[in-house]
């Protein structure tokens, strides 16, 4: 079984711990973290937000350097949570996007909710949502913090006792 | 004939800036542009002179803000603010949106939105990735309030040096007047961007391992208390009677005295000579179009007085017009109009040109459209929630801190 788990900075941490709880011990473990570029693009390109302004490259590493870096360190750290071999695959571009074609080819794809702490929709945010919707194979969706409990959830009308 | 000259100069001026052809630089063109109209004789080389007179102690300030700011680099400002941030932040994103929003903001109303997008953001990103936290909303955030946090002091954002003479308000006077429409810009911000981000801002549920605690950073303290000093030197300018410009200059040479840059030309290019020479040229061109019936075109356009629903449409004008042809060439169009209602009509303009260019990332549809057609796929931005983000704040950052300013007005 081929396994891929997705990293974000928020929910990682669950993300890791749940495969550690389910996965077969003969999966094959893949830890893969997505850039956003847009932001990356954002940060790094002084835009062009005065008329006729050239504005000179920021100082320092560049912005691209420093998210490569930070990439790496969170998919080492979660690969020691995890606790045993995995590979990481750092990519970048547009989240969703690059969530779903790495996701090809894999019997299952771990993920947390990227949303509210509340059992409803909006528990999952739009990158997790279009994960969910697009992705290829089966998916396990885990909670970032445990949900309260089914006596605290709001029931739509037409569901309520 | 000399009104078509200079509006096709301005035309020209302002289509080299948006295009950026490498064989005509904007400035080169604006230089051009308004040695054509003096030339023609669609303006007299006397008011072509009043003009300059008039734009280079404004230009001035402006080179000693940037040499300012890059020597606040040089001591560490920065470096130190993203500690501060990383500080305070306790590695929950949250709290470290608000830090964000207190260094972008300081920043900018201190030492310019250029500070902000080209020293401060980088920063900031780097800060939010090593949390780790995702960095899109630190990096809008910083984005946004390079712009909207503009409006508190005359050196914040270049429109506002443009129009403080106009305003014909002491530096304090300014400030005091454009403290609340400031604030209130912010709370706009925080209110949009915290929600909209809410997602992004959740912290890793579990506690992570082997993370040591934050040590609380040391301050470039010599820098600060320099900056500190200039700006007190602005608050006593018009008590002395020693204009604000050389406050700037003498904060901008006590701090590269102190820390000199690697080279002249590194002193040189921080003060970005050809933006200032288009900013000069652009000026020139300006008043020629003015002169030839640009302003009372404007004028029609524009409501009169300093009551509340005049604010609101100065405001909304300046944006409109800041978002089609930017927002530098709008301040200069707009603000020989509104001088006559100043200082209400005047800052209410800002607000506009101030405010009005988030709904675009690049500072104009004209912009926009323009790096659409030709850069179609070579930047990655993305360009849909930059317009999602601006179309919620922006509207209501501008009639809230509009109306915030009528207040101010009413009450100092």
């Amino acid at each position: 079984m081929r396994a891929l788990i997705w990293i974000t900075e928020s929910s990682w941490p669950a993300c890791v711990d749940q495969a550690r709880a389910l996965l077969p011990a003969d999966a094959e473990v893949t830890l893969v973290h997505v850039a956003a570029s847009d932001v990356e693009y954002l940060a790094g390109h002084p835009g062009p937000g005065r008329l006729g302004r050239h504005r000179p490259p920021p100082p320092g590493p560049p912005v691209r350097e420093i998210a490569e870096a930070e990439a790496q360190a969170l998919l080492e750290r979660a690969r020691e949570r995890l606790g045993r071999d995995a590979e990481l695959s750092a990519r970048r571009g547009r989240i969703e996007r690059e969530v779903i074609e790495a996701a090809e080819g894999f019997d299952l794809l771990v993920m947390a909710r990227d949303g509210e702490p509340r059992r409803e929709p909006k528990s999952i945010g739009h990158f997790a949502r279009f994960v969910v919707d697009h992705a290829g194979c089966p998916v396990l969706l885990v909670w970032a913090e445990r949900p309260p409990g089914i006596e605290h959830m709001h029931w739509p009308p037409h569901l309520r006792r | 004939m000399n009104e078509a000259v200079a509006l096709v100069a301005l035309a020209a001026s302002l289509t080299a800036a948006v295009a950026r052809w490498r064989r005509a630089p904007d400035w080169a063109v604006a230089v051009a542009a308004a040695v054509v109209v003096v030339l023609v004789g669609a303006l007299s080389v006397h008011d072509a002179r009043t003009a300059l007179g008039r734009l280079g102690p404004t230009v001035g300030f402006l080179a000693a803000l940037l040499v300012l700011a890059d020597a606040c680099r040089r001591a560490g400002v920065f470096d130190a603010l993203g500690a501060l941030m990383a500080f305070g932040s306790r590695r929950r994103p949250g709290r470290l949106l608000a830090m964000v929003f207190l260094a972008a903001a300081g920043t900018t109303a201190v030492l310019s939105l250029d500070a902000t997008i080209v020293l401060l953001t980088p920063i900031v990103f780097a800060t939010a990735a090593r949390l780790p936290a995702s960095p899109r909303p630190h990096v809008y955030a910083c984005s946004h309030l390079a712009n909207s946090a503009s409006l508190l002091l005359p050196v914040s954002n270049l429109t506002n040096l443009l129009a403080f003479a106009a305003a014909g308000v002491s530096f304090t006077r300014f400030a005091a007047l454009m403290a609340l429409p400031w604030l209130v810009a912010i709370a706009v911000e925080w209110i949009v961007l915290s929600r909209v981000f809410a997602d992004d801002l959740r912290s890793a549920a579990a506690p992570v391992a082997g993370q040591r605690a934050e040590e609380r950073p040391a301050l470039p303290v010599f820098a600060l208390a320099v900056i500190a000093l200039t700006l007190l030197g602005f608050g006593i300018s018009s008590i002395v009677g020693v204009a604000p410009v050389w406050f700037a200059a003498a904060g901008a040479v006590v701090l590269t005295l102190r820390r000199p840059p690697d080279s002249l030309t590194s002193l040189v290019s921080a003060a970005e000579p050809t933006f200032l020479v288009f900013v000069l040229a652009l000026g020139v061109v300006v008043t020629a179009a003015g002169n030839h019936g640009l302003s009372s075109v404007v004028d029609s356009l524009l409501p009169h007085g300093a009551s509340l629903p005049a604010l609101l449409g100065v405001a909304a004008v300046s944006a409109v017009l800041a978002n089609m042809v930017n927002n530098l060439p709008a301040t200069l169009i707009i603000v020989a109009v509104v001088s006559a209602s100043a200082p209400g009509a005047v800052l209410a303009m800002l607000i506009g040109v101030n405010v009005g260019p988030n709904l675009t990332y690049v500072g104009s549809l004209a912009t926009l459209l323009w790096r659409r057609i030709v850069h179609a796929h070579d930047e990655d931005i993305d360009t849909r929630e930059f317009l999602k983000l601006g179309a919620l704040t922006v509207p209501a950052a501008l009639v809230a801190s509009t109306v915030a300013l009528w207040l101010a007005l009413q009450v100092l």
